[in-house]
């Protein structure tokens, strides 16, 4: 089974980097949330984060939940306090203008 | 203090140590210092989920002209923040009690989050909250409304205009069987442009917060008159 990294669907899929921290990491699966608490609950080490939410508390869930990246849907705006927290704290930071369902179903197409 | 026409400078949404957010320096000695230096007449120290520095943020006004009236931040299941405010402090501390039973059972991690700090009478740190406060309760919008009147409290949607954690960013709009009146809208915003965006919502009252987590956050944001001060269970009349 081939691990893909962060590097690998930021150029398959054309995902803007946001936050470049570390894109060697590997990926795990994924997770699809908007409610903080759910995430934090549920999100396992090295899923992809899937979340139209910007604001700098994502970066503090995204480290608790050892996310590889967190990934920004239908182009929302990632706030500019999330991307000094982001680069602070070593937070990979995409985002697409595609909606979830469409990436998802891209991510898979392309083994993830 | 005198009633009727009289109006009071206030800030009722400000954030202490407690709150993870907000700046280590923000002990309620210096919230009152600051509350003191900008000519506030009324304070609310509203920290999330919990009131720990209330009590304490009371004590030290002894004589003070200054009024804080006991507050919270709390965050429903849906992720949405909600002011409450109570008459007295033991109002306050029943429902944080019921607020510390809904919280998740996570702790804080201060790298990520940041300190909760409790303080002491000679304002000086003397313990940390080790439960996580920056986590949404088990409460819905409603059960929190229902409980809060209960407890003869009310409650106030925080900054309604934000996109994230706003009864109108979560749900999208207001639930009108809701049982609330007041609405906060916060300083990003003025309050014609809000309602302009909102129309529907022009039956609510409002207040505006700073949501003060720096001691320069601090803003004398709204003046309000003796009615609402004397009846706190009632709601804001006029704008």
């Amino acid at each position: 089974m081939i691990i893909m990294k962060i590097r690998d669907i930021v150029s398959k899929l054309e995902l803007e980097v946001i936050v470049e921290a570390d894109l060697d990491r590997n990926i795990s699966g994924g997770y699809v949330g908007d409610l903080l608490s759910n995430v934090m609950a549920r999100a396992e080490e090295d899923n992809l984060w899937i979340t139209i939410q910007g604001h700098q508390n994502v970066v503090a869930v995204a480290l608790l939940a050892g996310v590889s990246a967190v990934v920004i849907v239908e182009g929302f705006e990632v706030e500019e306090a999330a991307v000094e927290r982001a680069e602070e704290k070593g937070v990979n930071i995409l985002r697409t203008p595609k909606a979830a369902y469409e990436l998802i179903k891209k991510l898979s197409d392309i083994g993830v | 203090m005198a009633g009727g026409k009289r109006l009071y400078s206030c800030d009722l949404h400000i954030h202490s140590c407690l709150s993870p957010c907000a700046d280590i320096l923000m002990t309620p000695g210096n919230i009152i210092k600051k509350a003191h230096e900008l000519k506030l007449d009324i304070i609310s120290i509203t920290d999330h989920n919990s009131a720990g520095n209330v009590e304490v943020a009371c004590k030290m006004l002894g004589d003070d002209e200054l009024i804080i009236i006991p507050g919270m931040e709390v965050e429903s299941s849906e992720e949405i923040h909600l002011l409450c405010y109570f008459e007295t402090l033991e109002g306050l501390q029943e429902w944080e009690a019921v607020v510390f039973e809904a919280l998740p059972n996570r702790e804080n991690d201060e790298e990520i989050f940041g300190y909760q700090l409790l303080i002491d009478e000679s304002d000086e740190y003397c313990a940390r909250e080790e439960r996580l406060l920056a986590a949404a309760t088990n409460m819905s919008v409603e059960d929190i409304v229902k409980k809060v009147h209960q407890l003869n409290g009310i409650v106030i949607p925080s900054h309604v205009d934000r996109p994230y954690n706003s009864i109108i960013g979560q749900l999208g709009f207001i639930p009108p069987e809701l049982n609330i009146s007041v609405l906060e809208i916060s300083r990003n915003t003025l309050p014609e442009k809000f309602f302009s965006e909102y129309p529907n919502l022009k039956g609510y009252s409002y207040i505006i917060g700073s949501d003060s987590h720096y001691l320069d956050d601090m803003q004398a944001m709204i003046k309000i008159g003796a009615d609402w001060l004397l009846k706190i269970t009632n709601y804001l009349i006029g704008r």
